[in-house]
C-alpha cells in the first residue's frame, strides 16, 4: 500500500480500549458456533497501518459472527450504517464465505456492548480492512461445519458441498444437514488464526452481484429508527445556546423570561446554557427568551481575507515526494505555467443534524447517537461523567448521514453533561443553526503549482504545495521527470491560529481541493499546448489503470476534440483516493449571467473487486450529485468567528433541478483486492466543472465554489 | 391553549388534547410517536418534514396542528394498506432510491402528492416539483427513476 492511501486516515485522538473479558462477552450469547476475528492479525491490513494501530487495537477481537441454534448469522460489527450502504456488503461477503442466503445473516453495527472495538466508520475503510477478515471468519466457520457434518452424516470431506445453509453429499443429494441442525445443543467458540483459504472470484455467488439495499423496507416505511425517534419515559429535550461566533465569551445572561414558560429548566454548567423541556418547541421557545451578553473577539479574517491570512501563518511544510531536479524541469520547458487556487469552507450538512439521548442509572449510562465513532464516544461519556469506561454503552441507530462530521461527538457529550444534571434521560438533536455552527467545516485552503510543458505536450517541471488541505491525493500520477510536492498546515484540522472555527475531515478530506487544482492545472497546459485535454493526459500518463479509467470514460462519453458549441463545454478530471481510480468527463452549459447547468457526467472507476456493483453505482451517483456542491454553490460566509450561513436559504446544496444525466463504468477487475467506494468520485467534481466552463466560455475558474459571480468575473476580466 | 382536535391520521379517527399552536410535526413525533416523519432544518427548506394534508404536501414543521382540524393527514407510517406497500414504496426500493434515508419519508409523500395532482409527469415535472425536497447523500437520480416507475404502477388506480 502506498503511503497517501493510509496516511491522513483519521486515527488520531484514539485511547487503546478492550472490549469486555471474552469469556463474559461469550457467555451473553449462548449456544451456537462463534468466531472470534481479530484485525490485529488480519493480513488485509497493510504493514504502515498495522504498525501504526498496534498500540491501539486491542489484543482480543475485533468482530465475530454468531452461527445461532435458529440457524441465521449474525455478524457483530463496530461499523455504522451512514448511508453508505455497508449493511448489505458487509453481509454479501459474509454469505457467500459462509454459504448461506443473504437473507439469513443479520447485521448489529456499532453498538458498544454487543460489538468488539472499532476505531470508527471513515476513510472508506470498511470494505478494505474490515471485509478480508470478515470473509476468512466466514470461510472458518463454514470449516467447522464441513467438519461436524463428516461425523453427522458419515461421509469424508471432499464428498461435501455447503449451500444455503445446507451441506449434502455430492453423490447422493440427499444426505443432507442444515447449519441449525448442525449448531444445535453445541457451544463452540473459535478464533480467526493462521490461513483460510478464501473463494477464488471466479467462485462467488453473491459477491460482485449487484444487490439492493437490504435497509430499503425499513427506510420507505418509516420504520427505521434513527437517534431522534428513540422515546424514553420522562425524557426532556434541550436546546443550547450557542454563541454569536466562535470565540465569544458570555458577559451577562437573563433566564428568567425563559423560566417563566411552564415546565421549562434552565441549566447552566460552565460554557453550557440549556433550556430542557418535555416538548422539543417549547424547549426552543424559552431559548429564544434567553437573554445573554457576550464579550466578541475582534474580527481578524473573513471569508475573502482567509487565503492570505492562511499563506502568512503558514509553516514550512514537509515534501512529501520529489524526483529530478525543479531547475533542470524548468529549463527543459518551453511554457511555465504558475497558478494559485483557492478553495472555501463548505459545511457536512447531513439532513439529520447531531443527535443524542442520553440515560443515566446510577453509574451506568446508555447513550442513542448519530456518530461515525461509537466507540470514541463511549469514553468521551465516560469521562464526563466520570464514570469507567464499561459502564457507558453506546448504541448507533441508523445515521442520517455522516461524511466524517459525525466522526465528532459534541452532541453527545453535551447530552449526558445534561442528563446528570437533570436527573433525567436527555435528548439533544441540534437546530438546523447549531449544526451549522458547531460543525467542523472542510477547511479553506491555498494550492499553489509552477508546472512546465514542451511543445510536444511532455510535462516536465510540477513544482506543487498545498496549504491547510490536507495531503491525500496531493501526489501527481503523471510521469514527469522532475517534481516535487510539499503539504503544509497540519492536514484537515490546521495549526494554531489558522482557522477562525473547528475544520475537519470532509468527504474524501483534502482529496477535493488537491485534484481541483492538480486537474485544472493540467488542462492550462494542455491548452499552452495546444493539444487536446484528453491527448494530452494520455501523452503524459503511464499509469496502466490510470489509462484504463480515463479510455473506459472517453469512450462511453464520446469524447471529441471539437468544441462543444452554444456555451457548452467537457471537462475531464482523473484522481486517485483510497486506491480507487477515477476518471469523470463533464458537459456543461454555461449562460451570459454565469449561471452553470452540469448537462452529462460519465465516470470510469477502478476499485478492485465491487463487492456490490449497485451499491458502488449509488456512491459513484452520490459522489458526483454531492459534489455539485461544493464546485457550484457551497460556502461558509463568516466574519471572524460569526457564520452567516445557519441554514439551506444562504448555503445551497444540490437540487433535483441541478441533477446531471449520470453514466457509471465500473472497470471489471474482480482478482483485485477492493479499494474505497465511498469517496473516490466526488474528488474529480470541482476540476471536471472547471475544465468544462472553460472549454465552453475560455474563462478559468481557480476558486471553489464556481459561484454565477465568479464565473461572470473570469468571463469578462476588468 | 389546550384544545380539542379531532381529525383523521392515516385514515384512523384521532383525537390530541394540545396547544392547537403547536407543529404538527412535533405532535407526530412528541405526541403520537410516528417518528417516520423526521425534523432536518426547522424552517421549511428541507422537506423531510414533509407530510400530506387532504392530499396536499405541507411542511409539518411550520404547519400549526389546528389547521388540521376534521382533515385527512397522511404520514409515512399511513402509506401501506394490509402490509401491502405503496406502488411508490415498492420503486423506492426496487431503484435503491436511499442511502442514509433520513430525507426518504418526506420524498416519498412530496412525490405521492406529485402523483395525485399529475399522474404522468415528465421527467421535467418531476425535477421541478420534487425541488424544494433535499438530499444529502445524492440519490437524486434513483428518485425520479422511482417515481417514475411509481407513476406507471399507479395508472388506472393505487393497486396495491
Amino acid at each position: 500500500m502506498k503511503k497517501d492511501d493510509y496516511m491522513d486516515l483519521d486515527f488520531s485522538d484514539i485511547e487503546a480500549h478492550f472490549p469486555l473479558d471474552r469469556r463474559e462477552f461469550i457467555k451473553l450469547f449462548g449456544g451456537g458456533i462463534i468466531i472470534l476475528v481479530s484485525l490485529r492479525d488480519a493480513e488485509a491490513l497493510p504493514q504502515q497501518s498495522r504498525r501504526r494501530l498496534r498500540p491501539e487495537l486491542p489484543e482480543d477481537f475485533n468482530a465475530f459472527l454468531r452461527i445461532g441454534e435458529d440457524g441465521r448469522v449474525r455478524c457483530f460489527t463496530g461499523k455504522v450504517e451512514l448511508g453508505q450502504g455497508i449493511i448489505t456488503s458487509l453481509a454479501q461477503m459474509l454469505a457467500d464465505e459462509l454459504e448461506v442466503s443473504l437473507n439469513s445473516v443479520d447485521m448489529v453495527m456499532g453498538d458498544t456492548d454487543l460489538c468488539p472495538w472499532d476505531m470508527g466508520t471513515f476513510g472508506s475503510m470498511t470494505t478494505r480492512f474490515f471485509g478480508p477478515p470478515l470473509r476468512e471468519a466466514a470461510a472458518k466457520a463454514r470449516a467447522v461445519l464441513m467438519e461436524l457434518a463428516t461425523e453427522y452424516l458419515q461421509v469424508s470431506l471432499n464428498k461435501l458441498k455447503a449451500k444455503d445453509g445446507v451441506i449434502f453429499d455430492k453423490t447422493q443429494p440427499k444426505n443432507q444437514v442444515t447449519y441449525a441442525q448442525l449448531t444445535k445443543g453445541k457451544k463452540i467458540v473459535k478464533k480467526l488464526e493462521g490461513k483460510v483459504s478464501l473463494k477464488a472470484a471466479s467462485e462467488f455467488t453473491i459477491v460482485g452481484k449487484p444487490v439492493s439495499r437490504t435497509d430499503a423496507q425499513e427506510k420507505v416505511t418509516g420504520k427505521a429508527m434513527f437517534s431522534g425517534d428513540i422515546r424514553l419515559p420522562g425524557m426532556l429535550y434541550a436546546r443550547i445556546l450557542i454563541p454569536p461566533a466562535h470565540g465569544a465569551k458570555i458577559k451577562s445572561m437573563d433566564t428568567s423570561a425563559a423560566e417563566k414558560i411552564k415546565g421549562v429548566r434552565v441549566i447552566k454548567d460552565g460554557d453550557l446554557i440549556a433550556v430542557l423541556h418535555k416538548h422539543p418547541e417549547e424547549a426552543g421557545k424559552a431559548l429564544a427568551k434567553v437573554k445573554a451578553k457576550y464579550d466578541l473577539p475582534e474580527a481578524k479574517v473573513d471569508d475573502k481575507t482567509i487565503f492570505d491570512h492562511l499563506l502568512k501563518v503558514a509553516p514550512e511544510g514537509e515534501a512529501v515526494v520529489q524526483g529530478g531536479n525543479l531547475q533542470t524541469g524548468e529549463k527543459l520547458s518551453a511554457h511555465i505555467v504558475e497558478e494559485t487556487y483557492l478553495n472555501s469552507y463548505v459545511a457536512h450538512a447531513t439532513t439529520e443534524t447531531h443527535t443524542a439521548l442520553v440515560k443515566i442509572e446510577g453509574n451506568k449510562a446508555t447513550v442513542w447517537a448519530s456518530t461515525q465513532t461509537p466507540f470514541r464516544a463511549k469514553d468521551e461519556v465516560a469521562q464526563v461523567l466520570g464514570f469507567p469506561s464499561k459502564n457507558v454503552r453506546v448504541i448507533p441507530p441508523f445515521v442520517g448521514g455522516g461524511f466524517g462530521g459525525k466522526s465528532n461527538n459534541k452532541q453527545v457529550v453535551q447530552a449526558a453533561r445534561l442528563a446528570k444534571l437533570a436527573g433525567k434521560p436527555v435528548q439533544v438533536a441540534w437546530s438546523r443553526a447549531e449544526e451549522f455552527f458547531h460543525d467542523t467545516f472542510r477547511p479553506a485552503a491555498v494550492v499553489k503549482i509552477k508546472s512546465g510543458v514542451k511543445d510536444s505536450g511532455k510535462i516536465f517541471l510540477w513544482d506543487y504545495k498545498v496549504y491547510f488541505a490536507g495531503e491525500r491525493g496531493s501526489q501527481q500520477f503523471y510521469d514527469i521527470p522532475h517534481h516535487q510536492t510539499v503539504s503544509t498546515g497540519g492536514g484537515w484540522r490546521g495549526t494554531p491560529g489558522s482557522h477562525p472555527f473547528g475544520t475537519g475531515a470532509w468527504r474524501a478530506p483534502a482529496n477535493n481541493t488537491n485534484t481541483f487544482a492538480r486537474e485544472s492545472q493540467i488542462d492550462i497546459m494542455a491548452s499552452k499546448a495546444g493539444i487536446d485535454p484528453l491527448e494530452f493526459r494520455l501523452k503524459n500518463l503511464k499509469d496502466k489503470r490510470m489509462l484504463g479509467v480515463l479510455t473506459a470514460a472517453a469512450k462511453k462519453f464520446g469524447w471529441t476534440k471539437s468544441k462543444a458549441t452554444n456555451g457548452r463545454g467537457y471537462g475531464i478530471s482523473l484522481g486517485i483516493d483510497t486506491g480507487t481510480y477515477v476518471a469523470l468527463m463533464a458537459e456543461v452549459e454555461v449562460d451570459k449571467k454565469g449561471a452553470v447547468q452540469v448537462k452529462h457526467v460519465v465516470c470510469a472507476q477502478d476499485m478492485g473487486l465491487s463487492i456490490n456493483p449497485e451499491g458502488a453505482k449509488m456512491q459513484v451517483e452520490g459522489c458526483i450529485t454531492m459534489g455539485l456542491g461544493y464546485a457550484l454553490t457551497e460556502e461558509i460566509h463568516f466574519k471572524g468567528g460569526e457564520i452567516f450561513d445557519l441554514n439551506f436559504d444562504t448555503y445551497e446544496i444540490p437540487r433535483f433541478s441541478w441533477l446531471p444525466k449520470i453514466e457509471t463504468v465500473l472497470i471489471d477487475a474482480k482478482d483485485s483486492p477492493p479499494q474505497g467506494g465511498g469517496e473516490p468520485a466526488i474528488i474529480c467534481m470541482g476540476a471536471v466543472v472547471a475544465n468544462a466552463i472553460y472549454d465552453a466560455t475560455g474563462a478559468r475558474l481557480f476558486q471553489l465554489p464556481m459561484t454565477p459571480e465568479r464565473i461572470k468575473e473570469a468571463m469578462n476580466p476588468k | 391553549m389546550i384544545e380539542t382536535i379531532n381529525f383523521k391520521l392515516n385514515d384512523k379517527p384521532t383525537r390530541l388534547n394540545v396547544d392547537g399552536e403547536r407543529m404538527l410535526l412535533w405532535a407526530l413525533r412528541s405526541e403520537l410517536s410516528l417518528t417516520g416523519t423526521k425534523f432536518g432544518c426547522g424552517e421549511g427548506f428541507c422537506g423531510s418534514c414533509t407530510v400530506l394534508v387532504n392530499k396536499e404536501a405541507v411542511r409539518s414543521c411550520q404547519f400549526p396542528v389546528k389547521d388540521v382540524k376534521g382533515k385527512d393527514v397522511i404520514t409515512i407510517e399511513g402509506l401501506a394498506k394490509n402490509g401491502n406497500l405503496h406502488p411508490l414504496q415498492k420503486a423506492f426500493i426496487k431503484h435503491d432510491a436511499l442511502q442514509c434515508g433520513f430525507c426518504t419519508p418526506g420524498m416519498i409523500l412530496n412525490a405521492y402528492s406529485v402523483l395525485l395532482k399529475n399522474p404522468q409527469p415528465s421527467h421535467k415535472d418531476i425535477l421541478q416539483n420534487m425541488d424544494e425536497n433535499l438530499c444529502r447523500c445524492g440519490a437524486h437520480t434513483r428518485i425520479v427513476q422511482a417515481i417514475k416507475t411509481a407513476a406507471k404502477e399507479m395508472i388506472g388506480g393505487e393497486k396495491r
